[in-house]
């Protein structure tokens, strides 16, 4: 062979495999979401939304606790997390602009962003369920909101940072206050993005389990106190998945059947959003 | 900008309430490590830094905890399915960048990152009931009457393939970090300047050697960066492997063995110890999860940095 056609042939069998991977990739892809859809559909019921979990051998039961449990968490870790990483990143990208500590906080948040979850339900468990002495919600609540400051903050800088200067500037003519110009001027410029930060915030953590092991636990009961073990999806799937029951393992795909399909919907509304805005 | 601030009461007041916020992230570090620090302290004092790391006991009875099993789990877990999925990653971000029609960049990339979205649990679900058995049933035993016989190499492949092991674990691992090191690299792939490869293939280059001695060198700094993000991200991942890992606490050398990592210790028996040295000990272990993965997370950002300077020059 000569020296022309080895090249030729690296060449050809290098961009080949890297061909083959990119369809590994779509191969996983559409291997795990049509094995979830597969499993979760004929598993979906009526009776899942509506009715409580019953005792393993008994027809009818559902996961409406978890359902509910999951939804007051993640309401409630948004209620916290979200003004907290707006107000931060709004002092990053506005008054702190270009400042060393700004810089420095970005990076941390950077990094806080893949702190392992677990970790963070260690901590939460410190300091909000030992001294209380038994699980709560609030706590699953916050260990989560915890996960989503340092997302929405850093999507929230990085948002305020595209708004021309120039448009504060006019702002600024004007004679407002620097904070009417941030509510009222470049709040609205970055609307889009932050709404976008926010529902990618969500969708992360709507899918997290290890962070509630041990902060809101679970609950086989319908409860809406949040001062009490609160059952969730993730966590009950886990629960169900590992054990010995046909009937929890359904039920645990058809809840991981809706949590997928809620987390890709808001992914890729939050992607669409975004490509829409800044095109 | 800030000089405005100073004006206005409500200003003050605002400038403030944004201040007070951005720096709820530092006081989470320092009280995350604080806590973990308080709370593992009881055996810190009673099995000391070295003697708990290097440790192999893990045993709630005798009271006698050490890291070792743990640790040994979660690197070798990491370090395995970065080595499957590094070269897929980086196959795919070369078919986005410069093979892929332009039409179908985009899509494939978004495709590729949805699998960064796809929450851990149902990772470790579909583990558990779809690709463990498929590993157990065919491609394990493959790889057993391959290199079982294989003298050194063969030691990995020994035992029965049961499935829960830690090459299921480390297959899930590698799909899960496989969208980080991709986008990451897509990314630095398309900062090398076109003029640049443009030359290459003037004096004759061809596609694959441009990507090779052209676009690789070039970006190797932001490839490396994510190299190192998804290591700190498979040494915190806890769902995903916690269903197919068994929870083994020995030190073991076949690939084929059930294993433990930090993480699987944590979700498998935190809620469930019992004495407080226990408790303790768990508590440690995610201390010194919580510094290993920050550390490497803190040199993933540094590369990352350095790269992101070096382009924009």
């Amino acid at each position: 062979m000569t020296a022309e056609q080895k090249r030729k042939v690296e060449g050809a069998v290098a961009l080949a495999l890297s061909t083959a991977a990119a369809f590994l990739g779509l191969f996983w892809l559409v291997f795990i979401l049509g094995d979830v859809l597969f499993h979760g559909i004929r598993a979906l019921t009526p009776d899942l939304f509506l009715n409580d979990p019953v005792p393993p051998g008994v027809e009818g039961g559902g996961l409406r606790n978890a359902f509910v449990g999951q939804l007051m968490i993640t309401v409630c870790a948004t209620l916290i997390g979200v003004p907290v990483g707006i107000l931060g990143g709004t002092f990053l990208a506005e008054y702190a602009r270009g400042w060393k500590i700004a810089r420095f906080i970005s990076i941390l948040a950077d990094i806080m962003v893949s702190v392992p979850s677990i970790v963070i339900g260690t901590f939460i468990y410190a300091i909000l369920v030992k001294p209380v002495g038994h699980f709560n919600g609030w706590a699953g609540a916050i260990a989560l909101s915890i996960i989503m400051i340092p997302v929405v903050l850093r999507t929230t800088e990085d948002m305020l940072s595209l708004v021309p200067w120039t448009l504060r500037e006019a702002a600024f003519a004007l004679g407002a206050p620097y904070y009417k110009v941030i509510t009222q001027v470049v709040y609205r410029g970055a609307a889009t993005g932050i709404l976008t930060g926010i529902l990618l915030s969500i969708a992360r953590v709507a899918g997290e389990t290890a962070p509630l092991l041990f902060t809101s636990f679970n609950n086989s009961f319908f409860s809406l106190n949040m001062h009490q073990p609160v059952a969730s999806l993730t966590v009950t799937i886990f629960q169900y998945a590992m054990g010995p029951y046909e009937s929890w393992h359904e039920q645990a795909w058809a809840a991981s059947f809706v949590i997928t399909v809620f987390i890709l919907l808001l992914t890729m509304a939050g992607r669409l959003l975004i490509k829409w805005r800044y095109k | 900008m800030a000089r405005t601030a100073k004006k206005n009461p409500v200003d003050a007041v605002f400038s403030v309430v944004t201040a007070a916020a951005s720096f709820t992230v530092v006081i989470l570090i320092v009280a995350i490590l604080y806590e973990l620090l308080r709370e593992s302290s009881p055996a810190i004092a009673r099995f000391g830094v070295w003697k708990f790391l290097c440790s192999t006991d893990w045993d709630p009875v005798k009271e006698s905890f050490g890291a070792l099993t743990n640790i040994y789990g979660t690197i070798l877990t990491t370090v395995l399915s970065l080595m499957i999925a590094m070269p897929v990653a980086i196959g795919i971000a070369i078919f986005v960048t410069e093979i892929a029609p332009n039409f179908l960049k985009g899509p494939i990339g978004a495709a590729i990152e949805l699998l960064a979205a796809i929450p851990s649990i149902i990772y470790g679900m579909w583990g558990l009931f779809t690709l463990s058995p498929i590993m157990s049933r065919f491609i394990e035993p493959t790889l057993k009457t391959m290199f079982g016989a294989v003298p050194v190499v063969g030691i990995l492949f020994q035992g029965t393939p049961l499935g829960i092991d830690i090459l299921t674990a480390s297959v899930i691992l590698s799909i899960m970090i496989i969208p980080f090191t991709a986008s990451i690299s897509r990314d630095a792939f398309n900062l090398t300047p076109s003029v640049v490869k443009e030359s290459a293939y003037a004096i004759g280059a061809t596609q694959w050697e441009v990507v090779k001695n052209v676009v690789i060198p070039y970006s190797k700094l932001g490839v490396f960066g994510g190299m190192v993000l998804s290591l700190g991200r498979a040494l915190g991942e806890t769902m995903a492997v916690a269903f197919v890992l068994g929870n083994n606490h020995r030190i073991t050398t076949s690939l084929f063995d059930a294993a433990a990592t930090i993480t699987v210790t944590l979700a498998n028996e935190f809620a469930e110890a019992d004495k407080d040295i226990y408790l303790s000990s768990l508590f440690y272990l995610a201390l010194v999860l919580f510094v290993l993965s920050f550390i490497t997370l803190a040199v993933a950002k540094f590369f990352l940095l350095k790269a992101e300077r070096k382009y924009s020059r």
